[in-house]
């Protein structure tokens, strides 16, 4: 019996990527245009399977220096692609911040000055992630306190609470606003924060994957889920 | 009873499964650092919370969960067979699944949310929510461990007490009780170990805010984003205290 536990064991260990996959690591708020620039990737490069990671930038991070197989990560801040310290980053996309309050705006949010209001239930991201530095940068900017009532460690979370109506209002990346149910309400320029996104490559297979993200289609994609320019 | 000695074997992967990665943590951790690390006030607000949280997740559980496993193993009522599957749910569900299901429950717009807030209580994002959760997922272990042990006794004391002429809550309080104590004190120790270290339902449902939400493993999630250390340093603090609650369990057990 303890033959047939260690062939188990054997036959287990042998999942690993093989050459006609293109591994790629990504911030999870990449997950809705990187699985269509995904898609593009395999049909122009037939037989190729992209296999796409999407995490938060602190287990991105844990995995790779544990030794994950990666060909390219993509990041949702400078920080995290400097602690991952992958050679020649390029900006490829940009992010900034929205307000969001559950359908029908039940606490009547208005902008940004409005979630300084102890009555409502404001919802944000923790100051230690990366949608909640730029949260922090805004507060600065705006000159407003925000009494939050939940800083969450991903933006999911914070999407989470309020399409449920359990908060009033949450900031989170403006390319979140499709993927819930869910209103903004802008963040005016002068006062928001700006995120840049950084992609690497180190191998062949990963720096062809940076091209299609580069090009006009994969340009496109991000831009049609609410990503700016870098 | 011997057994073959080649059991040996599959025990002792299952073993190493369980302690490689304690051993991995500890030599992880950064003495130095550790004491400043395990005193900063995020940590100590975590900490304390965590413990008062379980405590009033235990109490809670207690209050309901005794009456539970004793229906449960002593009710003749048939329907009483089809809702135990249900009971013991939350030990196989998912705790983020059971956060969304408390959400829609006790959330603003859930299900008795209205109801809640007509009352003036305010549960979204408050450590009410903290212990509501923990007690929806410790529960059944109370539940399960007590039930056990009921089925285990059997009802022989409380039949002789009942023939001698006790009235029902005289044998519950007399009989059934006291020979409980033990299997009570497994179950609840169990059910606070289980609460200390609930993540999911807790991040889903109550949210994240130091002092008021933010329970260990809360505090242990988001560390790991900045320091990596202190989120070490944290998850050595709550094994440590898991290990000595179980340790004190299983102790009893071997009494009962």
């Amino acid at each position: 019996m303890n033959r047939w536990l260690l062939a188990g064991f054997l036959l287990a260990g042998c999942g690993g990527p093989d050459a006609n996959t293109v591994t790629v690591f990504a911030a999870s708020s990449l997950t809705a245009p990187f699985t269509q620039i995904a898609d593009i990737y395999e049909q122009q490069h037939p037989g190729t399977t992209v296999a796409v990671t999407f995490a938060g930038s602190a287990d991105l991070v844990a995995q790779l220096e544990q030794g994950a197989p990666a060909s390219v990560l993509a990041t949702a801040d400078e920080a995290t692609m400097a602690k991952a310290g992958w050679a020649s980053p390029q900006p490829f996309a940009t992010n900034t911040m929205t307000i969001v309050v559950p359908e029908g705006n039940p606490g009547e949010v208005r902008g940004i000055a409005d979630l300084s209001n102890p009555d409502l239930t404001v919802v944000i991201c923790a100051p230690q992630v990366p949608c909640g530095a730029a949260t922090v940068a805004v507060e600065q900017a705006a000159g407003v306190d925000i009494a939050a009532d939940s800083e969450e460690s991903a933006v999911a979370d914070v999407l989470g609470k309020v399409s449920s109506g359990q908060a009033d209002a949450g900031i989170v990346y403006e390319s979140d606003l499709g993927s819930a149910a869910v209103t903004g309400v802008v963040i005016p320029d002068a006062v928001n924060a700006t995120n840049t996104y950084l992609i690497a490559a180190r191998d062949a297979r990963g720096r062809e994957f940076l091209d299609t993200v580069a090009s006009e289609q994969g340009q496109q994609v991000l831009a049609d889920d609410g990503f700016g320019p870098p | 009873m011997t057994v073959p000695r080649w059991i040996y074997l599959p025990a002792g992967v299952g073993a190493l499964l369980i302690l490689a990665p304690l051993v991995a943590l500890l030599t992880r951790v950064d003495w130095a650092t550790l004491p400043a690390l395990l005193t900063s006030p995020a940590s100590l607000a975590a900490l304390g919370l965590s413990v008062r949280t379980s405590a009033l997740a235990t109490l809670a559980c207690l209050i309901v969960g005794v009456p539970m496993a004793l229906v449960l193993a002593r009710s003749q009522i048939r329907m009483v067979a089809w809702l135990r599957p249900f009971v013991l749910l939350p030990l196989v569900l998912p705790p983020v699944v059971a956060g969304i299901a408390l959400l829609y429950t006790f959330g603003r717009r859930g299900l008795l949310g209205g109801t809640f807030e007509a009352l003036g209580l305010q549960i979204a994002f408050s450590t009410t929510a903290v212990v509501l959760a923990q007690t929806f997922v410790a529960l059944p272990f109370l539940v399960l461990s007590l039930e056990s042990a009921l089925r285990t006794l059997g009802p022989g004391y409380e039949d002789v007490a009942a023939t001698l002429g006790a009235r029902p809550t005289l044998v519950l309080a007399r009989v059934t009780i006291p020979t409980l104590l033990p299997a009570v004190v497994t179950g609840a120790v169990l059910a606070f170990a289980r609460a200390l270290g609930e993540f999911g339902a807790t991040i889903t449902f109550a949210g994240s805010l130091q002092g008021v939400t933010r329970t260990l493993p809360l505090e242990i999630y988001l560390q790991r984003e900045t320091d990596p250390d202190a989120a070490v340093a944290l998850s050595l603090l709550l094994v440590v205290v898991a290990v000595a609650v179980i340790g004190l369990a299983t102790r009893r057990i071997g009494h009962a």
